[in-house]
């Protein structure tokens, strides 16, 4: 007898929709040889020669075990002093700190630590795709709200005054953010802050993996830096992206010590403790890294100006991002979503990035340009980019 | 305004990338970045534009040594009078004043075994107020200037990561 393995899968799992682009990721994938590809959301570089060496050394002298699960309490307290020095975040790391499997563990932790089922989480979209599927999976509700290119894609306090409800659990903020490369500066945290302040029972969300990577020119500005909000937000952040280690599976959270201790019941019982050899390679990473992350910021900025005036060149209109590695342009007005958009530029140019949709349904009539890729593969993608948009124009003028 | 030590971090690693990029990616236009080339040549700060040259992989079968000199400095002129004797050289590609255990560091480049022996005995030891020489020669360059003579890396991440 056939086994219907389709009805045997938890209903929420069956509930999460499979990506609607799969097929257009497929397709990239297989061509992977022959094309450009600014659709990577992860660094170019590899990990600073002195962070993997400090991982090379700890197996070399044999620590091959399980750390505490909370993390070592020395890797704890180096993240506790770089927050301090870098984002003015104080946190003890005997209580406050946990060491987790990337930046995407501690959104799973912290959904199905605080969740009970229907409680209602406001995500802004489009976002980071493990938002919604977290909370989902975590039998709570996500309240989708969509920011808006003219806004920068910012949270406006009144859209999130109108998404609040008495089933509210928490929000999360994601900036800098993915796919849009937008920031928010201290001033625009600050009317977030008035909002929440009037809502006691909201927590905060902050994924601030990308805050390292931000190019106003002032130091990025973290919600938790307010007193008011710091005891009700928690900060996940990471090494993948600041610090150009996503393969070493490493990222933390800070927040309440009672919250931590409730998240690190989770942890332990599903995933015990982070990788040992990260975890020594993270002390390096926190103490000796800020050249580093400062090279890799630079060049970033300068292939972010690349792609700026690449886009204005093609005629697609694109708010500046201020964060991350993305740029987020506008393809509408040439007659084709952004799926199409994508695949023919696939097809036709041999340039790989990814249609907005993807991080959300007000994703649509975007597309994400990441500049984690090289000067000359964007370069060339920008010159294919001008080219295919000129095409399109001058087609869909005839 | 634009960052100056950016700027020439930028044409070190790559002298032959186009003024209109450095003025995409430095937010200046056009004539600025030139002027601003223009004024490090002037203030010798830029003194020329080299390629890197892995000639390993030519038939060229010249040697890169490296000579240690112990020198007595002389009155009123210090190392300076002795060092522009040797750096004259056009075969002396670089000269330096060292702290340590010896004076001056000669790289001599262009030349044979032979040449660089002869260069030696002939112009350096004999030469008054040289005190002794060392000569050491390259056998293999891993990283020169900051650029790796191996192979580059490929990239091989996924096309697509959300």
């Amino acid at each position: 007898m056939e086994i219907d393995y389709q009805s045997k899968i938890s209903t929420v799992v069956n509930n999460i929709a499979p990506s609607a682009i799969r097929r257009f990721f497929d397709l990239a994938n297989e061509m992977k040889e022959e094309v450009i590809s600014l659709s990577i959301g992860e660094p170019d570089f590899v990990t600073p020669w002195s962070i993997r060496e400090a991982g090379i050394f700890s197996l070399e002298d044999g620590y091959t075990h399980y750390s505490p699960n909370q993390g070592y309490i020395e890797v704890r307290k180096a993240i506790s002093e770089y927050l301090e020095r870098r984002f003015d975040l104080k946190y003890d790391p005997k209580k406050q700190l946990l060491v987790t499997v990337g930046g995407s563990e501690a959104l799973d932790l912290i959904a199905r630590a605080l969740i009970n089922p229907g409680d209602e989480v406001i995500i802004l979209e489009p976002c980071f795709v493990a938002y919604k599927a977290t909370v989902t999976l975590a039998h709570g509700v996500p309240v989708v709200i969509e920011t808006k290119e003219e806004d920068e894609y910012k949270l406006k306090p009144e859209a999130l005054e109108a998404a609040i409800t008495d089933k509210t659990k928490y929000i999360i903020l994601g900036y800098p953010g993915n796919p849009t490369g937008a920031t928010m500066t201290k001033e625009d945290l600050s009317k977030i802050k008035d909002i929440l302040v009037r809502h006691p029972d909201i927590f905060v969300v902050s994924d601030e993996l990308y805050s390292e990577l931000s190019y106003t020119g002032e130091k990025p500005a973290s919600i938790a830096n307010f007193p008011e909000l710091y005891d009700r937000t928690i900060v996940v952040n990471g090494f993948s992206k600041s610090f150009a280690m996503t393969g070493w599976r490493i990222g933390y959270m800070a927040g309440p010590a009672p919250l931590i201790a409730a998240m690190n019941k989770v942890h332990q019982y599903c995933i015990m403790s982070s990788p040992t050899t990260a975890q020594y390679a993270v002390i390096e990473a926190c103490r000796n890294g800020d050249k580093d992350v400062e090279e890799m910021r630079d060049e970033y900025n300068r292939r972010r100006r690349v792609i700026i005036n690449g886009l204005k060149e093609a005629g697609l209109s694109c708010f500046d991002p201020t964060g991350a590695f993305y740029a987020f342009p506008s393809i509408e007005g040439l007659g084709l979503t952004c799926e199409e958009f994508c695949e023919r530029f696939l097809m036709e140019k041999k340039v790989a990035i990814v249609p907005g949709s993807a991080f959300g349904k007000c994703g649509e009539g975007h597309v994400r340009i990441s500049y984690a890729a090289s000067m000359e593969n964007i370069q060339e993608a920008m010159r294919r980019l001008k080219e295919f948009v000129t095409e399109l124009k001058n087609g869909s003028k005839e | 305004m634009i960052n100056r030590i950016e700027l020439l971090k930028l044409v070190e690693h790559n002298a032959r990338i186009k003024i209109e990029d450095l003025a995409v990616m430095l937010n200046a236009s056009s004539e600025e970045i030139s002027a601003e080339l223009e004024a490090c040549k002037k203030e010798n700060v830029i003194l020329g534009y080299n390629t890197m040259i892995n000639w390993e992989k030519t038939e060229r079968e010249e040697v890169t040594a490296l000579i240690e000199v112990r020198i007595t400095p002389q009155r009123n002129q210090g190392f300076d009078k002795i060092a522009s004797q040797f750096y004259r050289y056009p075969q002396v590609s670089s000269c330096y004043l060292m702290s340590g255990g010896f004076d001056l560091m000669l790289i001599i480049e262009d030349s044979t075994l032979r040449e660089v022996a002869n260069f030696v005995s002939e112009k350096i030891a004999p030469l008054e107020g040289v005190l002794s020489t060392s000569t050491h020669f390259i056998l293999k360059k891993y990283k020169s200037n900051g650029t790796l003579f191996t192979q580059k890396q490929t990239d091989d991440r996924e096309a697509i990561v959300l």
